[in-house]
């Protein structure tokens, strides 16, 4: 990717001398470099004032911080008037970690806590090595243990009591850590020379893109037990986490394909010419170089996914979204739903943001 | 030159003859195959035993069944005696309704957005950066129920805001000034796009003329003609009436003009406004993409600003935007079924019921994969078609 430029316009006038105050000339070149341009500049800040006033007054103003336990009203007092942010502190523990019994919500907090460095240290140049797939094996395990429990004193918690932001986490991630191996396989099937491969990889990838992931999901919750031998069950979230790493194994299928593509033929007659085998040319030749080219849109398929596992909402499962939406049912409450879907959404808005800046720093330097 | 006898070559095995690579290919793909079959036939078996347990009959035959469901809002006539046929149709109608209008709003914002980005006013560019990114990092369906949830919020049809004369905003929905459509008025707008299609192909042949000859030759006429003239004549003799019908609030309803339900209006808002802040990023790199020297060239041979828009930078920048924004329609297309969280009865939706209320799960399923195939197919056809349309034609 070449610098982000400026918009190619007309060439600039005659570089005029750089005189009077440098904060006026920006003004100047910025915000009022013509008539039409001053009142456009004008007309938006009126209306970004009009709207940053009725949301101080709405949100900080006259919103209601807190409120003793299970005592909404106040919160009725200033209702469409002020926000009622005292909502959060009475539900948060609920949004957060959904039904895992109350004692022991330090196992999931800890949990999230732990995916953190696991996803800066993913994000190290340095670290992009085989050990990162230790770490990942490790980390995941470490995950699992304080989830479930069981073990080391810990007691059992199944995971129909799991709920919340490590939910949401455990799916985003567990579906990339089984979706990016099903991807690269898809993608090599793809471009295999054998026909019944390429083929069978083909159907796989258009027939999952092709259709929603609500599809895909209703089909884990209702046609999943339809399929297993009578007796043979598993729980939903595994199942929503199956049908997540079917659909993005379609997905990251595609996005590698494309840095297949984009190594060089010399590279794969060179790795011949070695006589390498066809896997190990492309596990020691070919994917470093493919999947190094496609990182940053890789992580772009991240943040979707990250953004779809909101979707097991419409399954039942207990994601961060639905315990949210399951949080305000309370009637005492019900009314004050935007203040913690607003609180969700920042939650969520940091996640992704974090991503995509990270995304758009590996595109500016190139991702060699 | 030598006039060495050619060696023969060398003697292969019997094993060899086939080709070693070729036997390892063979066997590869027999292997995979093999367990994709034997994975589709263990699932098969299990299915088949599974449904005569629960004395499910497979088949489409439940289709023609009476479907009892009610459905709120659709345009095509549906009452609950209807067969579970036709509440697909309606179904995918309504799915339907939402992309096609969805695409088109959110194109047209996205648009706008995009251009902004690029403005040379930084209090612009920035507000729609901040736009982009706040809609781009929140998950559709939070955006969607937020939506639904502030709709729901709104004053009761009698206190509805009134933001314009004749535009009413309440829990009831959005409900808008309409021109009643009947047949009259259907056939006006057919002799209308007739007359551009017709337009299209003389003004390409006039294109063609001048090619040929060098003479330029004006098609304004054409358009008047064809376009204008056309179909107000068919107007005319059609006495077809185009006044305005104003909604009016009436008891605890409204009666007249066109009202959008909360749930469509909520889900059409929640996707134009999420899928514009792509559009907006695919066309602020589109435009970014074309070359400084084009600009600097065009403007070099002092083409008015218009001109050289429409005809030195639109066409290649629509050549890197084309593409990405085919994956957006198609994205947006499929996340309309979201619709089934808020409950406006989308295909989805309506497959659901169906699914609960019959039992046929395979079948339901097939049909909303159908659906969404064949939407999908038709998008990217129509969008190939255009992308080779507009493609660098290269010597």
């Amino acid at each position: 990717m070449t610098a982000i430029s400026d918009m190619p316009d007309v060439p600039r006038a005659a570089r005029r001398p750089q005189v009077g105050n440098p904060m006026l000339r920006w003004l100047r070149s910025n915000l009022f470099s013509s008539i039409p341009n001053g009142i456009l500049t004008i007309v938006l800040l009126a209306v970004l004032a009009k709207g940053v006033i009725s949301f101080v007054q709405w949100g900080i103003a006259s919103a209601v911080w807190l409120t003793p336990a299970n005592d909404s009203s106040a919160c009725r007092a200033v209702r469409g008037i002020g926000a009622c942010w005292a909502v959060i502190p009475e539900k948060y523990r609920f949004i957060l970690f959904g039904t895992y019994p109350f004692d022991e919500q330090w196992r999931p907090a800890l949990s999230v806590v732990l995916f953190i460095p696991l996803f800066y240290l993913s994000t190290r140049r340095a670290l992009w090595r085989r050990e990162l797939v230790f770490i990942w094996i490790g980390a995941l395990a470490l995950i699992s243990v304080l989830m479930w429990g069981g073990v080391l004193g810990l007691s059992f918690v199944s995971q129909d009591r799991w709920g919340g932001l490590p939910v949401t986490l455990i799916l985003a991630t567990f579906g990339l850590a089984f979706g990016f191996p099903l991807g690269i396989l898809v993608a090599l099937g793809r471009r295999s020379k054998l026909p019944a491969i390429r083929s069978l990889s083909v159907l796989y990838v258009e027939l999952i893109r092709g259709v929603p992931l609500v599809s895909l999901l209703f089909m884990a919750s209702v046609m999943f037990p339809l399929f297993m031998p009578s007796g043979f069950n598993i729980d939903k979230l595994l199942r929503a986490q199956i049908a997540i790493i079917l659909f993005a194994g379609a997905y990251l299928a595609e996005v590698i394909r494309g840095g297949l593509q984009a190594v060089p033929r010399g590279q794969y007659e060179a790795a011949d010419a070695l006589g390498l085998s066809y896997w190990r040319k492309h596990r020691l030749i070919i994917l470093p170089q493919a999947i190094r080219h496609v990182i940053p849109p890789l992580v772009n398929t991240f943040i979707a996914f990250f953004k779809d596992t909101s979707l097991v909402l419409i399954i039942g499962i207990f994601d961060l979204l639905t315990t949210a939406k399951t949080a305000i049912i309370d009637p005492a409450w019900q009314q004050f739903s935007v203040e913690v879907y607003i609180f969700v959404a920042a939650i969520y808005f940091v996640f992704c943001f974090a991503m995509s800046r990270y995304s758009r720093s590996l595109e500016a330097s190139g991702a060699r | 030159m030598t006039s060495d006898v050619p060696r023969p070559p060398p003697r292969r095995r019997f094993i060899g003859a086939f080709g070693r690579r070729e036997l390892k290919g063979l066997f590869w793909q027999v292997l995979v195959v093999g367990i994709a079959v034997a994975v589709v036939a263990f699932l098969w078996s299990n299915t088949v035993t599974n449904l005569s347990a629960r004395r499910i009959t497979t088949g489409f035959a439940f289709l023609g069944r009476e479907a009892g469901m009610p459905i709120a809002d659709s345009l095509l006539a549906y009452n609950p005696r209807d067969t579970y046929l036709w509440a697909f149709i309606v179904g995918v109608t309504n799915t339907l309704r939402v992309a096609v209008i969805g695409i088109v709003l959110a194109t047209i914002l996205g648009t706008l957005i995009g251009i902004s980005r690029l403005s040379a006013n930084w209090l612009l560019s920035r507000l729609a950066a901040v736009y982009v990114e706040t809609l781009r990092d929140i998950p559709l369906l939070l955006q969607l129920l937020f939506w639904y949830v502030l709709m729901q919020a709104l004053p009761a049809a009698r206190a509805a805001w009134r933001p314009v004369e004749g535009v009413f905003l309440s829990n009831r929905g959005l409900i808008l000034p309409a021109i009643p459509f009947g047949p009259a008025q259907l056939a006006v707008l057919g002799t209308a796009v007739l007359g551009c299609a017709v337009f299209y192909i003389v003004r390409r042949s006039l294109v063609a003329q001048q090619m040929r000859d060098g003479k330029p030759r004006s098609a304004w006429p054409f358009a008047v003609a064809l376009v204008i003239a056309l179909p107000a004549l068919a107007s005319v003799l059609l006495g077809a009436s185009w006044s305005i019908e104003w909604p009016e609030l009436r008891g605890f309803n409204f009666v007249g003009g066109l009202t959008l339900a909360p749930e469509y209006f909520a889900l059409l808002l929640a996707l134009v406004t999420y899928t514009s802040a792509f559009v907006a990023e695919i066309v602020r790199s589109g435009i970014q993409s074309v070359p400084r020297g084009q600009w600097d060239a065009a403007n070099a041979l002092g083409l008015r600003r218009s001109f050289m828009l429409r005809q030195i930078i639109l066409p290649q920048a629509l050549r890197v935007i084309v593409p990405p924004m085919t994956s957006q329609y198609l994205n947006l297309t499929k996340n309309s079924s979201l619709a089934v969280a808020i409950g406006y009865q989308d295909v989805v939706s309506i497959a659901n019921t169906t699914l609960n209320q019959t039992g046929q799960a395979i079948e339901a399923i097939a049909l909303i994969m159908a659906v969404f195939l064949t939407i999908s197919l038709g998008i990217s056809f129509f969008m190939n078609w255009y992308n080779a349309r507009i493609a660098l034609v290269e010597r």
